[in-house]
């Protein structure tokens, strides 16, 4: 190729396009990028008008006395949310204590011991539980759960009432039932991230723990855990979050008191629940709809710090995991 | 020739063993119990309430005598979660695109990509707050609460799912493909749409209807956007009817044949989730990637 041939006449280069030839890239390129930068600018925008349509209560109450007062009386015109907090707080607590164990151990079961041939329809069978939705995890608890579990926790209630939190009269709808639900609901994604984080787990690690004459139980605890620590972790914060936000079908099984329970058998209400009960009498009153939308703020603080935790934690356990695939042979033998 | 044997593994260290396998089995059983329990009680309750009237007829609303079929329901549901799609799914898969072909690893990528993930987190019912503030209190279009609201309600729930599900695809587009192109002298706009699009579509389709699936189960967002109404409307500027608002609002009747109607009306959402999950699976199954 001889160097004349490249240049065009007017300095250019023959293989550049011409001007108009480049708009359409021009225009993708900063069209996706405006779009890009009007999600940013849309998040920004409720965040401030959240904010904005809160203020009402929180100058009222005053920030901390809005979130930790234990009094919500709507006649009363005085909401002090410590009631939902702490109800979301149970509720939510109460699904990870039932659902993080399980979700583990079903991922552990998975992927480490049961048969290869029924691996695959296993993990579509726990994921086909992330495709019921809310309202209908809100009724079948409501119509089986709360009346079958009954007789079941009145004994639990009885037998265990030396534990602090535990007995008193069963009211049916609950802390427990709603605890429960949101087990069953965070199941799925905890137990998949679970398995993603173990699928990370060298093999080089197992082999080890078994040639050196491991049982498989001993690998899973002395290999497996040790190295996805961070990562299950991670899952359960993800799960707690999912936990916090979820709205109808613990509006529905709660019982929706708000007052502090004092036992997990209680009747109670959480932050969500509170949002989608009350907001059709909230309407033509400002206080309450303020308060209400000061509940959905505290709420979306609350999944932001936990999301944000649960994000560091599994970026750490897939950072770690790089790092050890990284890294010589000798010195993980070693 | 001396044989190199293990030591045998002492009864105890087998007894745990035995232990830690059977709990860790009865745990994933138990997993299973809901979803068994769940699928039955649908089954079992809801192909009762299900007819020809309760497929053809609107919800009365009378407290004495029929109370109705689901027909607004569904026709709401299917009207305000296409709507959402609409707007989700082209927003979702241009901001994929931006963050795969053009911001990659640099900060305002990296901006856009944590505040994607952030939207992930978000309750759904704060989506339907965010709404219910800008659109519904502000009478926007000249009525409060109307279907269209709740599209955006849902489309701002769907547009995240979107966008990650969309860029884990795109990045799996081999870059060999996109240099071919570029080497034979294709602009950039017509790798993407021609070259990258194409190639990921079954992804992009697997991921949109995942979305759609999580999306039409929601209720709450629709709770305060797009409320509920008796009769069927081709309307979305009116406020409208959907599957999730008609169970809940069935549930809290104490009512035999509401709740009857309610369970009919679950099953039928169910069957729609799975319906288009399954079809999502199919389709990512048949794609040339991964």
């Amino acid at each position: 190729l001889e160097a004349g041939s490249v240049t065009a006449p007017g300095g250019r280069s023959r293989l550049e396009r011409p001007p108009r030839a480049r708009l359409p890239d021009w225009i993708l390129r900063w069209g996706l990028t405006a779009l890009a930068l009007a999600v940013l600018a849309l998040i920004a925008y409720f965040f401030i008008r959240l904010i904005g349509e809160s203020n009402d209560a929180f100058s009222r109450f005053g920030v901390f006395g809005y979130t930790f007062t234990n009094d919500w009386d709507v006649a009363g015109s005085k909401f002090g949310a410590l009631p939902l907090v702490v109800g979301t707080l149970i509720t939510s607590g109460t699904a990870l204590l039932i659902g993080v164990p399980v979700a583990v151990a079903t991922a552990l079961y998975v992927t480490e011991l049961c048969p290869r041939r029924i691996r695959a329809p296993l993990t579509a069978m726990v994921e086909l539980l992330a495709a019921v939705p809310s309202v209908v995890f809100g009724l079948w608890g409501f119509f089986v759960l709360v009346p079958k579990l009954r007789p079941v926790e009145q004994w639990l209630a009885d037998t265990f009432s030396f534990l602090p939190f535990v007995g008193g009269h069963v009211a049916g709808p609950s802390y427990f039932i709603a605890g429960l639900i949101l087990a069953i609901m965070i199941i799925p994604i905890v137990s998949a991230i679970t398995r993603e984080v173990m699928a990370t787990v060298p093999p080089d690690h197992k082999e080890a723990a078994l040639a050196l004459g491991a049982t498989r139980w001993e690998m899973i605890r002395t290999a497996i855990l040790p190295y996805s620590r961070a990562g299950i972790s991670g899952a359960a914060m993800l799960g707690l979050g999912r936990a916090i936000g979820e709205t109808i079908a613990v509006t529905i099984v709660i019982g929706n008191a708000p007052k502090i329970g004092h036992q997990i058998f209680d009747q109670g209400y959480t932050l969500a629940a509170v949002i989608a009960n009350e907001f059709g009498e909230a309407a033509s009153d400002p206080l309450h709809r303020s308060a209400l939308i000061a509940a959905g703020l505290v709420l979306f603080v609350l999944t932001l710090i936990v999301n944000a935790i649960a994000r560091y934690l599994v970026a750490r356990g897939e950072h770690g995991a790089r790092a050890s695939r990284d890294a010589p042979t000798p010195g993980v033998a070693a | 020739v001396s044989r190199a044997t293990l030591p045998k593994v002492s009864p105890r260290r087998r007894r745990s063993d035995r232990i830690a396998r059977a709990m860790l089995g009865a745990g994933t059983a138990l997993a299973l119990v809901p979803l068994v329990l769940i699928l039955y009680y649908l089954l079992h309750k809801g192909l009762g309430a299900w007819s020809w009237d309760f497929f053809s007829t609107d919800p009365s609303g009378k407290f004495f005598g029929d109370p109705g079929g689901i027909k607004s329901a569904i026709v709401g549901t299917v009207e305000i979660v296409a709507l959402a799609a609409a707007m989700a799914v082209p927003a979702g898969i241009g901001v994929a695109l931006y963050l795969v072909e053009y911001g990659k690893a640099g900060r305002f990528a990296s901006v856009v990509r944590y505040f994607i993930d952030v939207m992930t987190g978000v309750p759904s019912i704060v989506f339907g707050l965010f709404i219910y503030i800008t659109l519904v209190l502000a009478n926007t279009g000249g009525a409060s609460f109307t279907g269209w609201k709740g599209s955006v309600a849902l489309a701002l729930l769907m547009l995240p799912i979107v966008a990650r599900a969309a860029e884990v695809v795109l990045m799996l587009v081999p870059d060999a493909l996109r240099e071919a192109a570029l080497a034979l002298g294709a602009p950039r706009w017509r790798v993407v749409l021609r070259v990258v699009l194409p190639t990921a579509l079954p992804g992009l389709i697997t991921g949109t209807l995942l979305a759609i699936a999580r999306a039409a189960g929601e209720t709450a967002p629709l709770l305060f956007t797009a409320t509920i109404v008796k009769g069927s409307t081709l309307d979305l500027g009116g406020p409208m009817n959907s599957l999730p608002a008609q169970i809940f609002s069935d549930v809290g009747q104490a009512q035999d044949r509401l709740q009857s109607r309610a369970w009919g009306a679950a099953l039928t959402l169910v069957l729609m989730i799975l319906l288009l999950t399954t079809f999502a699976r199919l389709i990512s199954r048949r794609s040339r990637l991964a």
